[in-house]
């Protein structure tokens, strides 16, 4: 154990990464592999190689890969690869250079630069795998990330620290969705940044996304790492890692709020999936490992804020939900994780409103502590609760109408269905490219609001509704 | 020595060369000293069940045991800290909780100004004299629980709910509120951000039974979902253990594990990486017996000193899917003596806590309502018949309500749909941000039902002697539906009472 420490300790440059080293050979190279199957390979005679270690293997063509150790026993080692002959193990788990060196660079989804710029390298390192948070240091969320999307503003308020999934399905706009939300959101003047993870992107959809962030990324303000849909699965796996550490150190070390976005969080699950199924693992929900749920959970728990240091790590998963299955593995332990979901909708896209947020379905839990006087508007939760019953009450009304016909509606119902298309024409719709302020989002949610009989609103002030009523209404 | 590890495969570490070592032993591994615990032995050649992180351990790593099981340190300086899963403290402990980094302190040392009264191995159950009946109530200030499915000290509860059924707030407001004498809350694989406020509240909030602050009568412990998995199971056991502790001394406590399911899942994980046949779902075969015998460990008892104490066990499932058939749903019902299912359609309503009343169940309430009654309250009994057999009736009225329409039902049914809302609204439901409603007293309580069914029954008589079913159900039932928020003491409750009945009685 001391001696291959100290070897390592010889062989290993300070701040090393997965960029650097494939041509470092001076460790012991392994060139006989015993079996390979999918993603997974075995090295015999491998001696002395720890737990979740990072392995170069090069190929006969001389092309680099990279492997992780899954298993290691004496006289085998399990590496999870795709195919190479020639290993070399790096005799510690994946650490990465960190620091504000990644701000504005494109990389793949290990961290190698695809804007043609040199390999990023920072003054410290840390570990991919991350370190977890004593609770006791944790500063509970408080103060909101502002997207300038009005649906997710007003109603589906983002705090700093928190975790807040899109919940999608195939078809429907979520990375324009996401990719607008990296480009627009902020802090409100804080120094802030976002790292941007595309897992299993296709080639026409990361060229969308690298467009839409194309103005924050000149800025310095943006990390892309672009994993693609034909990428190794074992870079799909490392990917959320390396954009989580990277983000941990702005946060934390830094002193930024850091938004993390990515997604599709479905592509890493199978990824994950392939990866047991390769390995004989026992199957658990839709042969997904029995580990995912504390599989996200490490990657989903990294966000947060830390007694006593500025800066926080806010973390938006998108994930398709297969089939709209709710219930299905993927968004069901994403959601026991996460704190609430913002819900897409297909009838609203079908309607043509984009971002087709169904607001019923959405929640933030985390929304009474970072809306409100002082971090958004005083009015903020009380229009935010009044919008929510209206819908819920207008959602019962068109359920009536359906089966008695609008006609047999009471008055009032009636008013709740104006309300309902007003509160999507007013505030739910919006440009792919049109950031909205805080008080314009309010704004058009009283304009929708006072579509009601000034009675319903019950969840309001007084005053509030003098000042937003026209007059002859009052 | 001369032990080393021969294999590593996440938290499944093989050694061989122990000697003497015993089941359950626990061992240190590599330079690090990782903790971790002996769960099979094969002569010299162990299976270890590691307990943090085991990145970079490799074969050949040193290792051995400390010679004795797993055990948690136990003594009053537990009240008020927070620990994790081997109750190592956690509030003197750094920012990031890097094993490597760690002072090596084996599993369960302490720092000399804490001197531990004792050691108990954690999976042993700790001895008592006899047990006795769980009659006696929990009052745990929350409404539906009291007044519908009480639990008794020493009571055993499961709580299953899918995501966003407000289950931890439940949780958090049973801790806060309830009259037991230490809370042992174990933060069981789930979100940080919940923990850290968790740990906020109780430092802020005062106990209103002694007038400390509530941190000082609970022990929390506190085991993230991104801390490491295996440690997870033994925060429950370790979370018992001292809850038996303070029994022992003649205190009630009450452990209260969110979730369970979390402790299962690592049980699943661990036995598939040890390639163990597996049951149901791939959680392993023994499951249910350790759920069992987890359960068992609650309970009343006159301890070895003489003294009465009892250990209450709330345990929260979180079924995938909110499938109530899972595994571990459906084994810990069988294990439980009450059930609070909480419901996702009344949580998407935004009615909390969203305890189910026709899915819930609790086995104890004929004991304790003996007891209700032997403590001067004998209508309590009387009480939980009606308002469940109200709701009932009154969620068979709205399915045919919504069929048929309100307008075609008899005025009788009608004034039952109006029972069920106000019963909902005004009783059931609980705001854990009001400051009058977060925590309710039995007698509040008590007044608050028999207001609404007070009303209830004017308003029966009411429809009874002609009045139209529509002129009622169009008077403003405000004051009673809010008097849970606005009105802080029995007399204003009454007060409103009596005001609505007057207000009623201008109708006929």
């Amino acid at each position: 154990m001391t001696e291959r420490t100290e070897q390592a300790g010889r062989t290993e440059p300070a701040g090393r990464d997965v960029r650097a080293a494939p041509d470092r050979w001076s460790r012991p190279a392994y060139t006989r592999v015993s079996r390979i199957r999918g993603p997974l390979m075995t090295v015999p005679g491998a001696e002395g190689v720890g737990w979740d270690e990072f392995a170069d293997i090069r190929l006969g063509t001389g092309e680099a890969r990279h492997g992780l150790v899954l298993d290691t026993a004496r006289d085998r080692v399990l590496v999870q690869v795709l195919e190479g002959t020639r290993v070399t193990f790096r005799g510690a788990p994946l650490r990465i250079p960190v620091g504000t060196g990644w701000l504005g660079r494109v990389c793949d989804g290990l961290g190698e630069p695809l804007d043609g710029g040199p390999p990023v390298l920072g003054a410290d390192e840390a570990p991919v795998a991350g370190v977890p948070l004593n609770p006791v240091h944790r500063e509970p969320p408080a103060d909101p990330v502002l997207t300038g999307v009005s649906a997710i503003d007003a109603l589906t308020t983002l705090a700093r620290g928190q975790k807040l999934p899109i919940f999608s399905r195939a078809g429907l706009p979520h990375l324009e969705l996401a990719a607008q939300i990296a480009a627009q959101a902020s802090a409100g003047g804080e120094p802030f940044s976002v790292v941007f993870a595309a897992l299993g992107l296709t080639h026409a959809d990361a060229a969308a996304v690298r467009g839409t962030l194309e103005e924050r990324s000149a800025a310095g303000d943006l990390v892309l790492l672009l994993n693609l849909a034909d990428a190794p699965v074992i870079e799909r796996i490392l990917t959320p890692r390396i954009a989580l550490t990277v983000a941990e150190h702005l946060a934390f070390e830094e002193g930024r709020h850091v938004l993390v976005v990515m997604g599709d969080m479905t592509a890493y699950c199978e990824a994950l999936r392939e990866v047991s199924a390769a390995r004989g693992e026992i199957p658990a929900r839709r042969a997904y490992p029995g580990y995912l749920y504390s599989d996200l959970a490490s990657l989903y728990e990294r966000c947060g804020r830390v007694r006593g240091r500025p800066g926080s790590v806010t973390l938006v998963p998108v994930l398709t939900m297969p089939g709209g299955d709710i219930t299905h593995p993927v968004p069901d332990l994403t959601g026991y994780i996460t704190e609430g979901q913002i819900v897409l909708s297909e009838d609203l896209h079908a309607r043509g409103v984009y971002p087709p947020v169904e607001a019923l379905d959405s929640l933030s839990r985390l929304m009474r502590k970072a809306a409100g006087a002082g971090r958004t508007r005083a009015d903020h939760p009380g229009v935010a609760a009044q919008v929510l019953a209206a819908l819920a009450r207008a959602r019962r009304a068109r359920e009536l109408g359906e089966l008695v016909g609008t006609a047999a509606l009471s008055e009032t119902d009636r008013r709740y269905l104006d309300f309902e298309r007003a509160y999507l024409r007013t505030l739910v719709a919006q440009g792919t490219a049109e950031p909205r302020s805080l008080d314009d989002t309010l704004e058009r949610a009283w304009r929708a609001l006072v579509v009601l009989p000034r009675r319903e609103l019950t969840m309001l002030p007084g005053a509030a509704i003098d000042a937003h009523y026209p007059r002859e209404e009052r | 020595m001369g032990a080393e590890v021969t294999r590593i495969n996440g938290p499944l570490v093989e050694m061989t060369g122990l000697r003497g070592a015993a089941m359950d032993d626990v061992v240190e591994l590599g330079a690090g000293r990782l903790p971790g615990e002996i769960v099979a032995l094969d002569g010299a050649d162990a299976t270890v069940q590691a307990y943090e992180y085991t990145g970079g351990l490799a074969p050949g790593a040193p290792g051995g045991t400390v010679g004795r099981p797993l055990s948690a340190p136990l003594g009053p300086h537990l009240l008020g800290g927070v620990f994790d899963g081997l109750l190592r403290r956690l509030s003197t402990a750094d920012v990031w909780l890097d094993p490597a980094r760690r002072r090596a302190a084996g599993p369960g040392g302490g720092t000399a100004d804490e001197r531990p009264a004792e050691y108990w191995p954690v999976r042993r159950p700790r001895p008592y004299a006899e047990r006795l009946d769980a009659d006696v109530p929990l009052h745990t200030g929350q409404r539906v629980i009291d007044l519908l499915f009480p639990v008794p000290r020493g009571g055993t509860v499961a709580v299953p709910g899918g995501f966003g059924t407000g289950k931890t707030m439940l949780l958090q407001q049973i801790a806060k509120w309830c009259d037991a004498d230490v809370i042992v809350y174990v933060g069981c694989g789930e979100r940080g951000n919940e923990m850290a406020d968790v740990l906020a509240e109780l430092a802020e909030l005062d106990d209103p039974r002694t007038g400390g602050r509530l941190a000082d009568r609970t022990v929390v412990i506190a085991n993230t979902s991104n801390m490491p998995m295996m440690a997870r199971e033994a925060g429950v056991y370790s979370g018992v253990t001292v809850a038996e502790y303070f029994r022992d001394r003649g205190k009630d406590a009450v452990v209260i594990a969110d979730s369970t399911s979390r402790w299962a899942e690592a049980l699943r994980e661990f036995a598939s990486r040890g390639g163990e046949l597996p049951g149901e779902e791939g959680y392993p075969a023994a499951l249910p017996s350790a759920l069992a015998a987890f359960y068992e460990r609650a309970g009343r008892v006159r301890t070895l000193d003489g003294a009465e104490g009892s250990v209450t066990i709330i345990g929260a499932v979180s079924p995938p899917g909110g499938d109530m058939t899972e595994p571990v749903t459906a084994y810990t019902e069988r294990f439980v003596r009450a059930r609070w299912s909480l419901d996702k359609d009344l949580a998407y309503s935004r009615h909390y806590p969203a305890v189910s009343w026709s899915n819930s169940f609790a086995r104890d309430t004929a004991a304790l309502a003996r007891r209700h009654a032997a403590a001067g309250d004998p209508g309590w009994e009387g009480r939980r018949t009606r308002m469940a057999s109200l709701l009932a009736e009154a969620e068979r009225l709205a399915v045919l309500a919504e069929l048929v329409g309100t307008s075609t039902l008899p005025g009788h049914e009608r004034m039952v749909l109006l029972a069920g809302d106000l019963l909902r609204e005004g009783v059931l439901q609980q705001s854990a941000l009001s400051p009058v409603d977060a925590s309710c007293t039995a007698e509040r309580g008590a007044a608050l039902v028999e207001a609404v069914l007070a009303v209830v029954d004017r308003c029966q008589e009411l429809v009874g002697g002609g009045v139209p079913a529509t002129a009622i159900e169009e008077q403003d039932f405000s004051p009673i539906v809010r008097a849970r928020e606005e009105a802080p003491s029995v007399a204003d409750v009454a007060a409103r009472r009596e005001a609505m009945l007057r207000r009623l009685g201008d109708l006929s």
